[in-house]
């Protein structure tokens, strides 16, 4: 299964190579409008065409790699980074007014349609990526409290944890010793889910006209301009949905090759 | 609405669709917007026009598709010499769709209700002259103005003036009694609305048995729903990139005509830069109309160079006056103090002549060191920081309502251009009633402000519409909003 | 479990009680005004302050919340600023086509996801296992409104199989409703159905590890009578909370969809209300979204105690 991991991190090094390297170079301003020459398929100057104001997607495209890892990855990273903690307190204190409090709390957030929260939030504060990143955000903390709780209750049943109990250990260094490592693999799986939801997520908004205001490219925002012109100029359409989905594709194997290369379980099972 | 009438709804729609095979008398339209109600007497919302505009609702006079001010309910009228009162001699036999008989009472009754204290009417001005409203007898009432108007006769032509009963006017938001050839049937929120011929109309009947009006905002769905047939035509069609297809589709034909949407960069005239007019000039001249056109419209609408419909009688092209040439608009930037350029912001409402506009207006701005940032707004939103708190420096909108080159004589209007002169011509022009005279002071107006450059004028908002080839008698040009069906038929 | 039920459901209510909080506080925030809205940019100031007081906008927030909430408590909705017509009726008749598109995405979803799920963990590792995981690949990292598009391009436009989209009425037959509603439903439920099968598969290759499974084995259970007997009933757990919060994404996150194929779902009510400040209507329509997602996760929460009895002996 070291296979998986190859071709997804190929393809994830591919795109975020492209977004690291638009910093320094793109084959033509991305923001160059040329009226004239609008619409072109893919060529020789134009390696994979122009849109409806003739810039050249290409460049657009390694620019809006930067906008989707950018809000994606920040978004995922509000979430394990508030989620997990808040996840292993209330498993820790299984059954506790704090885990009560945590979970209900943790509901809460869930139990609100983040679409509608987030074309909330523009509404408020003004479409934007910063205010993507936090209402996707938000909605990843509890995703990753609710998984690391759940994983790490039946943990807490364990024998190895009970023995770390019996010698003494409190329960915040036996969350952070000995809890975490085991469900790091879970995490990796989840985040990987969460990653990719976040690229879609970012997309769906900019979709929407809620992300990255132009001329900032987003992914998102190539499609929703393309939408009308789908039926005369597909490549308008079919070369940012292929971005989004070569970039959610290859995160994903690679998510999925770590976690067979990481855990000891499987790797005792394959051989 | 219950499940019930839903049902009910849905299957006489259903049974509506299997006649329409076989007899092609009845039509399925398709818009944008919804009407959020059904009163056009109390909401701005063009949508409710655009359903029931002389379909349902008639007032005194009447607009005509080429534009044209013509008798309504009144079958003509009488001027006084100082042309402060109007008498009006209605049409005798008209009803209601509920059976009561209109007469001068109801037209009394519509026009002080539109001009009450309490009045929810979203053009009130067109009723500030009007003092007294007397019923001479039931066929006759007689309108006193304050001061003469040359405007009043066009200004009952609007879809804010029809005549309502005050019998049906706690119920007209949902279910809406008018005099017109077609009676409001039904109304699934969210999805349709129908519409049914009115048998005992007063005039000319319709050709057409019913009509269901569909609402789909999104232009990707417009165009999906128009190319599948799922509908017969589509009034003002959202994507003027897809036109050609239709045009090159034998099942289908395109109207291009032109809309009273003179689709201008507005700029606030109190906000520096802005207040200096070499800064306005200079935005002017770097703006590359040809380009806008081409690639926000492709290719639909027609340059402007002042706030004028060029289909208008009156209209001069002055669209020289601010030709592109980025050169001078950076010296004239020089001039002013301005050589390094500036920041400023572009509040984009959600059309898409405003957001693909607006970022080719950036794009072109940006040349000549004019930074503008891009802050894409909602309706509510625009109307709230840009239209009542008047805090942006430039914005993208049409000014869709006809002959409305008042709005300049209004220095608390959004965009605040304070001009003595331009307000005493405008005062002069709503007192003239001889037609030479108000054409030379129009184009007198039209000068003023292209010279004093208050706002970027970039192009008339054209007006596409696709219907199935068989369609015929639809509107072509839109002098208002308005979807008139009373002489659309099917061709054999 | 009674004990446990209960205690649920105080947690229910008071979540409920600081999400109406929450939610009528932070909409109100928006800037914006539905009167003025309405009445659009030629309208005079007076106007605009007579259609405010006809809607009841003029007293203050705190009261109009009292108002609302006391409302909701007696079925009643209030009415909205722009149609004018009660809310609940209106959320009535956009329910009739969001909750059956919700379910039918979900019945498919999990249709697909079941069985592709189990196969591909019994073949682990072989093509079988192989060919299903890399079609699920595939199927998350695809926008649901980009296959949307591409559906409508092909299934409408092209083939004419279907409806560009609207909804024709469950009056016309359960049959044609559900054609309406089937070019939705797949671009709603093939990216759920990938990641829900690639949770099954994940649960039951977890639980295959299991002791109690090498028990089962050696018991003499086939692998195929082992995997059946007790490892899906135990995946059932992380499967359960998967399809608990698909069920509210389905709802609510249609909005798009809804949009692609211009439905009157509930999603289209609330893109609309929003851009029209109508934010009653929004109020309600979100806070019957949040009751309805914290029904399932409380159901959730008990079907995981009656699957798991480890979980309620430990509460």
């Amino acid at each position: 299964m070291t296979r998986n991991l190859i071709i997804g991190a190929t393809l994830s090094s591919l795109v975020l190579l492209a977004a690291l390297v638009s910093f320094v170079w793109t084959p033509f301003d991305h923001a160059a409008m040329n009226i004239p020459a609008k619409l072109q398929t893919p060529n020789l100057i134009h390696w994979l065409g122009t849109d409806h104001f003739g810039r050249d997607i290409f460049s657009m495209i390694m620019v809006g790699a930067r906008t989707s890892i950018a809000v994606a990855l920040v978004a995922v990273g509000i979430g394990i980074s508030i989620g997990v903690p808040l996840g292993l307190t209330a498993a820790a204190r299984n059954g506790g007014w704090l885990d009560e409090l945590i979970m209900r709390g943790n509901d809460l957030v869930f139990a609100f349609p983040s679409l509608v929260i987030a074309i909330l939030i523009t509404a408020i504060f003004g479409a934007g990526a910063i205010n993507a990143i936090i209402a996707i955000g938000i909605f990843n903390i509890p995703v990753f409290a609710r998984i690391s709780r759940g994983a790490a209750l039946s943990l807490w049943q364990r024998e190895f944890i009970m023995a770390a109990r019996v010698a003494g250990k409190g329960t915040a260094r036996i969350s952070a010793e000995h809890i975490l490592p085991n469900i790091a693999n879970l995490l990796i799986v989840q985040g990987t889910i969460q990653f990719s939801l976040g690229i879609l997520a970012e997309a769906g908004l900019s979709y929407v006209g809620l992300g990255a205001q132009p001329p900032t490219p987003s992914w998102g925002r190539m499609l929703a301009d393309a939408q009308t012109m789908v039926s005369f100029a597909p490549h308008l359409a079919l070369i940012p949905g292929s971005a989004i989905i070569v970039t959610v594709l290859g995160l994903n194997l690679m998510g999925d090759g770590l976690r067979d290369y990481l855990d000891p379980k499987l790797r005792v099972a394959r051989t | 609405m219950s499940f019930k009438s839903l049902v009910l709804a849905a299957s006489s729609a259903l049974a509506l669709a299997a006649g329409a095979a076989s007899a092609k008398d009845s039509i399925i339209v398709a818009m944008q917007l919804e009407p959020p109600h059904l009163d056009p007497t109390s909401a701005a919302a063009g949508a409710i026009d655009s359903v029931l505009y002389s379909n349902v609702f008639e007032g005194l006079t009447r607009f005509m598709g080429d534009g044209a001010v013509v008798p309504g309910l009144a079958a003509s009228w009488e001027i006084s010499d100082d042309g402060l009162t109007y008498t009006f001699s209605l049409h005798s036999g008209v009803t209601f769709h509920d059976g009561t008989t209109m007469d001068a009472e109801d037209v009394k009754f519509s026009l002080d209700r539109a001009r009450a204290e309490d009045s929810t009417n979203a053009q009130k001005a067109l009723f500030a002259g009007i003092i007294d409203v007397s019923v001479v007898n039931p066929q006759t009432v007689k309108v006193t103005l304050s001061e003469p108007n040359g405007n009043f006769l066009f200004n009952m032509a609007w879809g804010d003036a029809v005549i309502v009963a005050p019998e049906s006017i706690d119920d007209i938001k949902t279910n809406p009694i008018g005099t017109g050839a077609f009676k409001f049937a039904n109304w699934v929120q969210g999805d349709k609305i129908e519409l049914a011929r009115n048998d005992s109309y007063w005039g000319t009947p319709a050709v057409l048995s019913s009509a269901n009006f569909k609402f789909i905002s999104d232009p990707t769905a417009a165009f999906a729903a128009m190319m599948a047939e799922d509908i017969d035509a589509f009034i003002s069609f959202p994507a003027p990139e897809n036109i050609p297809q239709f045009e090159a589709d034998p099942r289908f034909q395109v109207l291009v005509g032109s809309t009273e949407g003179e689709t201008i960069l507005s700029t606030n005239n109190m906000q520096p830069p802005f207040d200096d007019v070499r800064v306005r000039k200079a935005v002017a001249h770097a703006i590359n109309r040809q380009a806008i056109v081409d690639g926000a419209m492709f290719g639909y609408g027609t340059p402007i160079g002042s706030h004028f419909a060029p289909h208008n009688p009156a209209y001069v092209d002055l669209t020289a006056n601010s030709a592109y040439d980025p050169e001078k608009a950076k010296s004239l930037l020089a001039e002013a103090g301005m050589a390094e350029g500036f920041s400023t912001t572009l509040h984009l409402p959600p059309p898409s002549y405003a957001r693909r506009g607006g970022e080719i207006i950036a794009a072109q701005l940006a040349e000549v060191g004019i930074k503008a940032e891009i802050i894409n707004v909602e309706w509510a939103q625009w109307l709230e920081t840009v239209f009542r708190g008047k805090d942006f420096g430039l914005t993208i909108v049409s000014h869709t309502e006809p002959m409305d080159i008042g709005i300049y004589a209004r220095p608390e209007y959004y965009f605040q251009y304070d001009n003595k002169g331009f307000q005493e011509l405008m005062t002069g022009l709503n007192a003239t009633t001889d037609p030479g005279k108000r054409i030379e002071m129009m184009q007198e107006a039209q000068k003023i402000i292209a010279d004093d450059y208050v706002n970027g004028y970039l192009f008339q908002l054209a007006q596409l519409s696709v219907a199935k080839a068989g369609v015929q008698g639809l509107w072509t040009n839109a002098p208002t909003q308005a979807t008139d069906l009373t002489s659309v038929s099917w061709a054999e | 479990m009674i004990r446990y039920s209960l205690k649920r459901l105080l947690s229910l209510i008071v979540s409920l009680a600081v999400a109406s909080l929450v939610i009528f506080f932070v909409i109100e925030v928006a800037p914006g005004d539905p009167a003025s809205f309405m009445l659009g940019i030629n309208a005079q100031p007076d106007t605009v302050a007579a259609l405010r007081a006809e809607l009841g906008l003029d007293q203050s927030k705190f009261a109009r919340y009292i108002e609302w909430v006391s409302g909701i408590i007696r079925g009643d909705f209030g009415t909205s600023y722009t149609y004018r017509t009660p809310v609940a009726e209106m959320i009535a008749d956009r329910l009739w086509v969001s909750l059956p598109l919700a379910l039918y995405a979900l019945t498919l979803s999990t249709l697909i996801a079941f069985p592709a799920g189990i196969y591909a963990a019994a073949r682990r590792g072989k093509g079988g296992d192989m060919a299903v995981m890399g079609a699920t690949q595939l199927g998350v990292a695809v926008p649901n409104f980009w296959f949307a598009m591409m559906l409508v391009l092909i299934f409408a436009i092209n083939l004419r199989w279907f409806n560009a989209g609207g909804f024709v009425g469950w009056d016309s037959g359960l049959w044609t409703g559900l054609h309406s509603l089937t070019l939705p439903a797949i671009s709603l439920a093939l990216p759920q159905a990938a990641i829900l099968a690639r949770v099954m598969r994940s649960a039951l290759l977890d639980i295959l590890g299991e002791d109690f499974m090498r028990t089962a084995r050696a018991k003499g259970l086939s692998k195929r009578q082992a995997l059946w007997r007790h490892g899906v009933r135990n995946a059932l757990i992380p499967v359960l909370t998967i399809i608990g919060l698909q069920f509210s994404f389905l709802l609510a996150g249609a909005i798009i969809i809804e949009q692609v194929f211009y439905l009157p779902g509930l999603g289209r009510l609330v893109f609309q209300a929003i851009s029209a400040r109508d934010l009653i209507v929004v109020e309600s329509v979100v806070m019957l979204l949040v009751f309805s997602v914290i029904m399932v996760n409380f159901l959730v929460d008990l079907a995981y105690a009656a699957v798991d009895p480890r979980l309620r002996s430990r509460t």
